[in-house]
């Protein structure tokens, strides 16, 4: 994400040096800070700043911005004081109001093209979009103004990737995730109802590091943090593998840690990093604390049967095997119901035909 | 341009009309609107929630097991206790009796919630009025140490220390990118912390936001991940097991201790950070006592933290519960949450409709029906470009809920000086605002303010972080006994429901009071309903005219600049709205689906 410094882009416009170092000095008073600081800021603005990023937040809850400050590994102070320049974020920034409208109209202009536009929550569309306004005006209208001057675009969390709970059925807004909104820029799909911390500023200090967007599956998502189900890599899975799983909460297969696919668990469908990052610096993650994953990375999982309701729809069972050869290896041990569940996954695969490969997301 | 009287507020709209849209540091989309005379001082104000999503219509003939993921859902912030309200409700309308355990570890989740969400809001989303980040650039580190030193024993407090800390914040300040802190309102009048003090709030800023994250791992131990953790209708869903096979896989020793440990490191930031941090800020405004609004006049708390588990009656609640109306504090009422005569919504000035607008609608017959529709005399602007609202017609996405007609306000400040007037049942609750009131020499009516409403919060933190050992310990003492139950199944499988069934939950959000009241029908969600705090706390007029305490708080304020709503900011923000909570909202019957134009 290489950019131009303010310097660059001051002399670019016509400015002069003169002018640039007198716009310095003021820039301190403006401050409150003393004439030896002057220099300073001169010096900082001709070399390389840090990327501007510009977070908008749309229809949503928050979650993402929660989650982003729970990072343990880097510390979200550290991103935001020495990483990136968090410009515009309505959640932490200090000025509201004009002064917040300022700041997202100079970042725009100063940084055109060179800003990374993060975007946690969707622009609803109907009421003209006014069942989210901003400054007075549609949120879509803002989303799209700013989009058109970023770089990239990073969508927060389920709801700008896919839509989430207010899109779930029948979506009385009509909540649309971003990528349906913004079509000529690349986009980052970072989903989960939320990320986990290290995942979100992993993709950002990714691409401040490397200086590029890092590879994406064909439905967006960074493969690093997307490319495997959190069943393939569950510590749990050897329970699946053997037949033990919990029947009833607080039951004895409960209390041992058995695996949670007959309560439920969409971890062989869902494709994120729970089961391998894990959450809040490592601690637990849904399965290990005893819940089925609800699958919350996943494209409409609001709307995919109840959250208790068995996975029939899986595709693939194992890391490399497929259903068909995993569902003849456990068909002893694991009991019919796993059984008749696998040759629905079987007809469903058949079914689908080459839709399937979609559907994985590869 | 009108005049009138309501709730002791003379309202008057003739003055400069200044806008803050977005309102930022806050939890969704909120719009402030006032008009101050010619002194700038605030003699009308109008609060505008400017989102909606919709979630109850969602929720209709859905599993009533799951409601409490989507209702979790409607705010990240408060993660987790919409969930719990939910499954509260649930098992209200079921009959469905928790385990003892279940409760206790909810308790521990919940606090948890309180005491993260209240050090968030207080360093991250509001010391920033108070706290001037530029002036703490010319505080001298020794000086801020002996200050550190003088109000707390943190270790965290060595002249070296906060040298390095400013350091940091200068080479920030000279890359001439001031990222989140762009554009404050540094050196404003309305700043009255000297540079040392600055600069400890800064360093404390940056150390909160480091130590919240640890916080929360409690949250995630029990829940799986944090925000958004997971809930079990019946009890909770993390099983435990101390002593058999497999405890690795479950709720074991070395889980217990590690929420001992975070329970037993987060008291020490809240004693010795964050609550000297308060009054020592307080000290210096005051002299800044607006805010009150409602505060002394109409307030309420359901309260919350059951002892003893399935019992949610007044005296087995730990965080209290009652209703103050017209400023009586000798007199506390019961809430009703069932008497459909006591909570209702009005929208008479909120972009819904209701066959008769002059009524109000208890939750369980509440209908929303979404009709934006920016209007009235003073309007000015177009559908979608706002320039001014017009109070006298409707303006918000929140509706306007009354108790008995009144309209209320919730919170911290709230359930504190609920707890401070029912002494006998909250003792610990009066001799903590005592003594600080004592630390500051203020009577207690000046509780009622913004800085109050603050101070309360933090003081609640404390409270709470007390609670939080004391629960642990409940939860230890319940183990030992053999007690390890977690979940009741009874009534999980849904053929066991009655054809029909209706419930109410409540919880004390970090915002205030929270109810969820569902109908089940042939074991889906008939209707579902929310009223959250913020709908209490932001509420706009209702067709009496009476205002909400998001607008009362700002009445009779002066304002140091009336180009910076640093003053605006600052008591709006003493409420920590949550507008994500406030403007879900819903619809029993879905029959408004087809009324939601698609364009």
């Amino acid at each position: 994400m290489s950019i131009e410094t303010f310097y660059e882009v001051m002399r670019r416009q016509g400015i002069s040096r003169r002018s640039f170092l007198k716009f310095c000095s003021l820039t301190a008073a403006s401050l409150g800070l003393a004439p030896s600081f002057a220099p300073k800021i001169a010096h900082a603005m001709e070399t390389k700043p840090r990327t501007p990023v510009i977070w908008l937040h749309g229809l949503e809850c928050t979650c993402c911005s929660e989650s982003f400050i729970r990072s343990a590994h880097p510390l979200a102070k550290d991103v935001v004081l020495s990483m990136l320049s968090l410009d515009y974020d309505d959640t932490l920034m200090v000025a509201a109001g004009h002064q917040a409208e300022e700041i997202l109209a100079e970042i725009r202009k100063k940084y055109k093209g060179n800003f990374i536009l993060a975007v946690e929550g969707n622009p609803p569309l109907n009421e003209d979009g006014m069942f989210c306004i901003h400054g007075g005006r549609p949120f879509v209208e803002v989303l799209k103004e700013t989009a058109a001057d970023a770089k990239a675009i990073i969508s927060w969390g389920a709801c700008a990737s896919w839509g989430c709970v207010q899109a779930a059925k029948p979506n009385p807004t009509r909540a649309t995730p971003v990528h349906k909104v913004i079509t000529d820029k690349p986009i980052i799909k970072v989903p989960g109802c939320p990320p986990i911390a290290e995942v979100m500023t992993a993709v950002v200090t990714y691409m401040l590091t490397f200086d590029r967007i890092p590879e994406l599956d064909r439905q967006g998502r960074p493969k690093m943090f997307y490319g495997q189900r959190i069943h393939d890599k569950c510590y749990r899975r050897p329970h699946f593998d053997a037949g033990q799983f919990v029947e009833e909460w607080d039951d004895e297969a409960a209390r041992k840690g058995y695996c949670l696919y007959k309560m439920g668990c969409k971890g062989p469908t869902t494709y994120n990093a729970c089961s391998t990052v894990r959450w809040n610096g490592g601690v637990s993650f849904p399965i290990q604390s005893g819940h089925g994953c609800i699958g919350c990375s996943e494209d409409g999982f609001w709307d995919k049967g109840g959250f208790y309701d068995r996975v029939t729809d899986i595709k693939q069972f194992g890391v490399e095997s497929n259903a068909d050869t995993i569902g003849a290896t456990v068909a002893g041990v694991a009991g019919a119901a796993v059984v008749a569940h696998a040759a629905v996954s079987a007809l469903s695969r058949a079914r689908s035909g080459s839709n399937d490969q979609n559907n994985g997301g590869k | 341009m009108s005049v009138y009287e309501t709730q002791g507020f003379k309202l008057d709209n003739s003055g400069k009309r200044v806008v803050v849209d977005p309102v930022c540091r806050i939890e969704g989309h909120l719009r402030v609107e006032v008009n101050l005379d010619s002194n700038n001082v605030i003699r009308n104000a109008v609060s505008t929630g400017t989102m909606w999503r919709g979630l109850e219509v969602i929720l209709k003939g859905r599993d009533p097991r799951d409601a409490w993921a989507f209702t979790e859902r409607i705010c990240g912030v408060c993660t987790g206790t919409h969930a719990l309200t939910s499954v509260r409700a649930v098992e209200d309308a079921l009959a469905i009796q928790i385990p003892e355990n279940a409760n206790t570890i909810r308790n521990i989740m919940q606090l948890n919630l309180q005491i993260h969400d209240h050090l968030v809001h207080f360093y991250h989303l509001h010391a920033l009025d108070w706290v001037d980040v530029v002036s703490a650039l010319k505080a001298d580190p020794k000086r801020t140490s002996e200050l550190a030193q003088s109000i707390s024993s943190w270790p965290l407090s060595s002249p070296g220390y906060f040298r390095d800390v400013q350091n940091r914040l200068k080479k920030f300040v000279e890359s001439g990118q001031l990222g989140p802190f762009s554009n404050g309102y540094w050196g404003s009048p309305a700043y009255k912390l000297p540079p040392e003090a600055n600069l400890m709030a800064v360093t404390h800023y940056l150390e909160a936001l480091d130590f919240q994250k640890e916080i929360v791992k409690i949250v995630t131990i029990f829940g799986g991940k944090n925000p958004h953790p997971n809930w079990l209708v019946g009890g909770v869903p993390c099983a435990i097991n101390i002593n058999d096979t497999g405890a690795v896989g479950a709720i074991n020793m070395e889980r217990l201790n590690q929420v001992k440990s975070i329970i037993d490191r987060t008291k020490e930031f809240i004693d010795q950070v964050y609550i000297p941090d308060i009054l020592a800020i307080g000290s210096f405004y005051k002299g800044w006592t607006y805010g009150g609004g409602l505060s002394s006049k109409n307030f309420m708390s359901y309260g919350d933290i059951p002892q003893r588990a399935n019992d949610y009656t007044k005296s087995n609640l730990l965080l209290p519960s009652g209703v103050v109306i017209n400023g009586d504090l000798s007199k506390v009422q019961e809430v009703d949450l069932r008497n459909p005569d006591e909570v209702q919504e009005f929208v008479s000035h909120s972009w819904y409709k209701y066959a008769d607008e002059s009524k109000g609608l208890h939750p369980w017959d509440g209908v929303t029906e979404p009709d934006y529709s920016p209007e009235g005399p003073n309007f000015k602007g177009t559908r979608t470009k706002i320039e001014n609202l017009d109070e006298s017609s409707k303006y918000s996405w929140i509706k306007a809920p009354r108790w008995k007609g009144h309209a209320m306000e919730v919170g911290p400040l709230s359930r504190m000086v609920l707890g401070y007037i029912q002494p006998k049942q909250y003792p610990i609750i009066k001799d903590t605002v005592d003594s600080a009131l004592r630390k500051l020499d203020l009577p207690v009516t000046a509780l009622f303010s913004t800085l109050g409403r603050t101070a309360a919060r933090g003081l609640e933190a404390g409270y709470c972080a007390d609670l939080q050992v004391q629960q642990f310990d409940k939860l230890m003492a319940n183990l030992k006994a053999g007690d390890t139950s977690t979940a009741n199944v009874e009534k999980w499988d849904p053929s066991t429901w009655p054809k029909e069934a209706k419930g109410v939950g409540f919880t004390e959000a970090p915002r205030g009071a929270l109810g969820h009241w569902l109908k089940i029908k042939d074991t889906k969600i008939d209707n579902y309903q929310c009223v959250v705090p913020t709908t209490w706390n932001g509420s706009p007029r209702d067709a009496k005219g009476q205002i909400g305490a998001f607008e009362a708080s700002l009445m009779n304020t002066p304002v140091a600049k009336a180009d910076q709503p640093l003053e605006i900011l600052r008591t709006i923000h003493s409420f920590d709205p949550c507008l994500a909570c406030s403007t879900h909202v819903m619809s029993p019957d879905g029959q408004e689906l087809s009324k939601v134009t698609v364009r």
